[in-house]
């Protein structure tokens, strides 16, 4: 996830890394990891990428920051629920993901490349 | 060949999502998609989110969800359809000399293995059978057989991310050391390598972008430590894809 400012909207670290930030923890699926500190409608990244062992990278120089993604048990997925994924199509019109809930879904990765 | 496949599957309840992983975006997408004139959502992902939530390394590669969002397949190659069918892209018209290197890199591609029958059978049975499909694994299968990441591999997620950023604001020469560490740190992604590549500019025309690899009359500027070909030799064409798993 892209940072410009290491504190965000709790909404927005949520879509952006997959995890809920609930009173029991930051989960998915249902996967739960304490944090250290209760969160609140705008998160510190930092104190979040901690508590769930996400890598942060910061180009301070540009104003950026980004924040990878967890590796729970040391894999890519922490739970076989799908994370929602919110993307673009080539008019810009995002599209997520979970809107097809009820049919069989192909996610299909490709490259111009 | 996928849209054919979707329109076959989609009044069984079925639904194809093709995402296009390129930090170009819609200049590097658009020609591709509007010539295949999808009817199923067709998304861009600049910053290879797919890598970061499923676990994609590699391309084509699909993960199968049913009806509850539940993942049945993580991250896997994904062979187009056995069927003839003619190239998904748009007419590329080959320059009558084709450069040595294309030769080259022509001549491992076709011994890069795939196994088209079995992918696809297994396609099948899954749209016809739902959970009751033996290929529609159990969540604890899905979660152990997703890729490994430990926190290197995942500092290497964001050293990709940035370097995407950094590359999409015009700070091309500050995306290629963070590009670098992502490559060291996930040695296995072809898609982070495949996609730094494709960003070095070493020829014109429609071709450009699969150069992947140095300009032989100055090797030396090429900023990385391989190319498509170099790798692909050194690692085996025959290993490039992974082989399915039932």
């Amino acid at each position: 996830m892209l940072l410009r400012s290491l504190h965000i909207p709790k909404r927005e670290f949520e879509s952006g890394t997959g995890w809920a930030l609930k009173p029991e923890g930051a989960c998915q699926g249902d996967v739960c990891i304490p944090l250290s500190k209760r969160a609140s409608d705008t998160v510190d990244v930092r104190q979040l990428a901690n508590d769930i062992g996400m890598p942060l990278v910061e180009a301070p120089e540009h104003g950026l920051w980004a924040l990878g993604p967890a590796s729970i048990n040391s894999r890519a997925l922490a739970t076989a629920e799908a994370p929602e994924l919110t993307l673009p199509d080539l008019d810009g019109n995002e599209f997520k993901l979970s809107s097809l809930r009820g049919q069989k879904v192909l996610l299909f990765a490709w490259a111009p490349y | 060949m996928w849209q054919a496949l979707r329109n076959e599957y989609h009044p069984k309840g079925f639904e194809l999502v093709a995402v296009g992983l390129d930090t170009l975006g819609g200049a590097g997408c658009r020609a591709f998609i509007e010539a295949a004139k999808p009817q199923h959502p067709s998304l861009i992902d600049q910053h290879h989110v797919l890598a970061d939530l499923f676990g994609v390394i590699n391309i084509p590669s699909s993960v199968w969800i049913d009806e509850r969002g539940m993942i049945v397949r993580p991250a896997e190659a994904a062979p187009a359809p056995p069927q003839p069918g003619g190239p998904t892209g748009p007419r590329v018209n080959l320059p009558s000399e084709l450069p040595q290197r294309f030769v080259e890199i022509m001549g491992e591609a076709v011994k890069i293995k795939s196994d088209a029958q079995s992918y696809h059978d297994a396609l099948r049975d899954w749209v016809n059978n739902g959970s009751a499909s033996r290929f529609a694994l159990s969540p604890d299968a899905v979660v152990e057989r997703s890729r490994p990441r430990d926190n290197a591999k995942a500092l290497g997620h964001a050293h990709f991310a940035l370097a995407t950023q950094l590359e999409m604001d015009g700070h091309h020469d500050a995306a290629i050391p963070h590009f670098r560490e992502a490559h060291r740190l996930v040695p296995e992604s072809w898609t982070f390598r495949r996609q730094a590549w494709s960003l070095e500019k070493v020829i014109d025309g429609p071709l450009a972008r699969f150069w992947q690899g140095p300009d032989p009359a100055k090797p030396d500027a090429w900023p990385y430590d391989g190319d498509w070909l170099a790798d692909v030799r050194r690692e085996g064409a025959e290993n490039y894809s992974e082989p399915w798993r039932p």
